[in-house]
């Protein structure tokens, strides 16, 4: 595998970790733009333009934009999260040149009028959709509790109103704002010849406009509160808890996931053995959250309403005993193995590549072979362990709980 | 696409699949033991997933944390299931970690401690899985459907109920792995990068002297009513619509596929373009094929606000019944394209061959090369999709709706409570 990057000269940057050895190859536009970068009349903004950037071009109609991308036989999606945005398309060889001709043209949409009335219907079934899953609401509201009013609390979705108030012009506006050549990488992984590619971009993106699209990202202060939820529909309860955890440039982000790992992964974890194991929880499970400037450590907790305060007890009793006492040497071992082994399969196929590579990209300008990136966790000591849980302590956190409507 | 495809039958009955993919790092297997749910008594529902859950909680000389502590140190990720016909066991490794693993796996089938000290712990997992069912809409509204368009046990979800799983002992669990987890109807498929005669020899070396038994026929029931409403207070109503299909074995069987695929199958298929795209209806509608040894069925779903599920249901039932119209030639050629890139697609994933393998063997009794597929698929004619669909329009329709209100229909499926 062998990684190449450029730049064009309106600031674009291409990045590809090509694999002669692959089957198929994958592309995707990752711009550097989400729920972050919303003001609150703009919330749902990032996540609606992305299905709008579906629905058609100065030269494709939307119709046009589906057919084409199933005529090159290509899996295409896309995303948004509270920092990026990402357009992706994994396809044969043989169909790269079209799926960077329909994605390229699609980082240019129209925006019509009419098509943002349809679209906003299915964002907003969207949005109901999610509401009838009981979880749905107890990572917003912790989000909005821990970030306080830094833009990291919004939602990525939206709300219903906010979304119902948004107009095309707002969209439009918000585009010019954000979607800077500067602001975007192509990224591409698998079967690739890098200079053909280069030139396709060149070919379909050199016009693009360049203007700052930087955003704030000194540290969010985090917030501690706790707060209940009420949800009819709820049979089960559950428990989501935030403390603050390593930003995306802090090097204790590596240890922050083997700690993770080993407090709360859905396998041979602390929480499985006390929780999942002894039959008292359904789900339960630690992750890290990282950003730029900023993190979080989230937990969570799915169970019957009257065990889940004894649960939480036996959570937050994890969660102490790793601060007082750190983790064991076998624990560490136990998770190297897994993250290591788990590096290698995601590296098979070009598609998890095109998101590994893509994602360190956006958040560190670097570049990581398989090898380097499996390194990173292998070297964690259990030295950095306690290091970490000392600049981040997981016993000062925030809870919300959704609980069955009485 | 050349491939290196090897069988093997032990005399205990155990198929032995393999496909060697050298230019992978890693291995995937997928153990298929006849255990499935539908071997279950009535009352027993939930009795094979609770033994899969019991099954792992130590083995050999391994207790519970041993076995898992092992399987992390030779970083395999591993999943089980139990399905309607089998109970599964499957797992994706860095190669050189498949014999170690398989190792571990023959102790699992064949040597479980099924600890009774642990036997309540698996049976409250079990139930709080069953009691989660209901925060889950979407698969509450589908397991529905799957009720009502097979006859029982067929129609079945595994999880069971609360009281049939409270009803469980320790004896029911041994009694059913003693019953059921036997080499008669079990398929191991190995796929990635490993060495088929080594393989053979450790399989035989593990699996050589386990005793096979007798499989008893399964007693169907009648099928009940195709109409049901679940009345909940939720802001979507569900809506699952199915309907009969050709098996796999059938000499049809790409024809009709073809047509779910043109109904379904990405984002300018039938279904997608006119319930999403140009009438906003859903964020979620999709039709599968949905398989059985024996039968098929088409499975559709849509998931939308109350006051738009009577409209969304009518476009989805009059776009299904459509599809005997005929297709065209460009719906067909996108379904092409989409088909063989995901067939190629596979030859970078051990696991998503290995359980190819397994589910080719099941339903057809022999492993089709990847080429044969990619024939079938380039022989796909319009005209021949075009004359199967006019012959065998859409109909004996299923349909569950959950949510405010019971939906109308025109496809003369009558109501009743569910």
């Amino acid at each position: 595998m062998e990684f190449q990057q450029t730049t064009l000269d309106n600031g674009l940057e291409i990045i590809a970790e090509c694999n002669s050895k692959a089957y198929s190859c994958a592309v995707g536009f990752f711009v550097r733009t989400g729920s972050r970068d919303e003001d609150s009349s703009l919330h749902g903004v990032s996540h609606f333009l992305e299905h709008m950037a579906f629905k058609g071009t100065p030269t494709r109609s939307a119709a046009d934009v589906n057919r084409e991308l199933d005529e090159i036989g290509s899996a295409a999606n896309a995303y948004t999260s509270e920092e990026h945005t990402v357009y992706h398309a994994a396809m044969l060889p043989e169909y790269l040149e079209r799926g960077i001709d329909i994605l390229s043209d699609m980082m240019r949409p129209s925006l019509r009028e009419d098509d943002f009335e349809t679209e906003k219907q299915v964002i907003l079934e969207e949005i109901a959709k999610y509401d009838d899953q009981p979880p749905f609401g107890a990572y917003e509201r912790i989000m909005e509790i821990h970030f306080g009013d830094h833009s990291l609390s919004r939602s990525v979705l939206g709300t219903i109103e906010s979304v119902k108030a948004l107009t095309a012009a707002q969209m439009q506006d918000y585009f010019r704002k954000r979607y800077s050549a500067s602001n975007m990488v192509l990224v591409g992984s698998g079967k690739i010849d890098f200079d053909e590619f280069v030139k396709m971009a060149e070919q379909r993106c050199t016009e693009w406009d360049t203007f700052d699209a930087s955003r704030n990202t000194e540290r969010a202060p985090a917030h501690f509160a706790e707060s209940t939820i009420e949800k009819d529909i709820a049979n089960q309860q559950y428990v989501i808890q935030a403390c603050s955890g390593p930003s995306a440039e802090e090097p204790e982000r590596f240890a922050a996931r083997m700690l993770s790992l080993i407090i709360g992964d859905d396998s041979g974890s602390r929480m499985f053995w006390d929780l999942i194991d002894s039959g008292r929880a359904e789900w339960a499970g630690m992750s890290p959250h990282e950003y730029q400037g900023t993190g979080l450590f989230l937990s969570y907790l799915c169970c019957a309403p009257e065990d889940c305060q004894e649960n939480l007890q036996i959570v937050n009793g994890i969660i102490e005993a790793v601060q007082q006492e750190g983790v064991t040497e076998k624990e560490l071992l136990q998770a190297r193995s897994k993250i290591c082994s788990h590096v290698v399969l995601r590296g098979e196929r070009p598609m998890s590549r095109l998101y590994d590579i893509g994602s360190e990209w956006l958040q560190r300008r670097k570049y990581q072979t398989l090898r380097e990136m499996a390194d990173g966790y292998r070297n964690v000591s259990l030295e950095d362990i306690a290091k970490t849980v000392e600049k981040f302590p997981l016993n000062k956190r925030s809870t919300v709980t959704v609980v069955p409507a009485t | 696409m050349t491939q290196s495809i090897f069988s093997h039958q032990l005399e205990n009955g155990l198929v032995v699949l393999g496909e060697r993919m050298m230019w992978l790092e890693s291995t995937a297997f997928s153990f298929l033991i006849p255990a499935g749910y539908t071997r279950e008594a009535v009352e027993q529902q939930g009795l094979a997933n609770l033994t899969t859950d019991m099954m792992q909680r130590g083995c050999g000389r391994r207790d519970s944390r041993q076995f898992v502590e092992d399987l992390e140190l030779l970083g395999a990720d591993t999943s089980s299931n139990a399905g309607v016909t089998f109970s599964g066991y499957s797992g994706s490794m860095p190669a050189e970690s498949l014999h170690d693993t398989l190792a571990i796996y023959a102790d699992l089938i064949r040597r479980p401690h099924l600890p009774e000290d642990q036997f309540e712990d698996s049976q409250s997992f079990c139930i709080l899985e069953a009691k989660g069912l209901e925060d889950d809409l979407p698969q509450l509204a589908m397991n529905e459907l799957r009720r009502r368009s097979y006859p029982a046990p067929f129609g079945r979800h595994g999880v069971g109920t609360v009281d049939s799983l409270s009803s469980l002992t320790p004896a029911s669990v041994k009694t059913f792995w003693e019953s059921h987890y036997q080499p008669k109807g079990a398929i191991l498929s190995v796929a990635g990068n490993f060495d088929w005669d080594k393989l053979l020899s450790q399989v035989d070396e593990l699996f050589g002297d386990w005793q096979a038994k007798d499989i008893q026929g399964i007693e169907e029931t009648d099928p009940i009513g195709n109409y049901g409403h679940i009345p909940h207070e939720s802001s979507q109503t569900q809506i699952g619509i199915s309907y009969p299909a050709v098996p796999c074995d059938h000499d049809d069987y790409y024809l009709a596929r073809a047509a779910v695929g043109v109904l379904s199958d990405g984002m300018s298929s039938r279904l997608f373009t006119e319930v999403r795209e140009n009438r906003g209806l859903c964020y979620t509608v999709s039709a599968a094929y949905h398989a059985l040894k024996d039968r098929a069925a088409v499975m559709c779903y849509a998931g939308t606000t109350s006051e738009r599920a009577q409209e969304t249901l009518d476009v989805t039932l009059s776009e299904i019944q459509k599809l005997s119209a005929g297709i065209t030639e460009d719906e067909l050629r996108r379904l092409k394209a989409r088909l063989k890139t995901a067939l190629i697609m596979q030859q970078e994933s051990s696991r998503a061959r290995s359980a190819m393998l397994a589910g080719d063997w099941y339903y057809l009794e022999r492993c089709r090369p990847m080429q044969e597929i990619s024939d079938q698929i380039d022989g796909l004619a319009c005209d021949e999709i075009n004359k199967y669909v006019a012959a065998n329009p859409a109909s004996d329709f299923t349909i569950v709706t959950l949510g405010e209100n019971s939906l109308e229909n025109s496809v003369g499926v009558s109501a009743d409570d569910a």
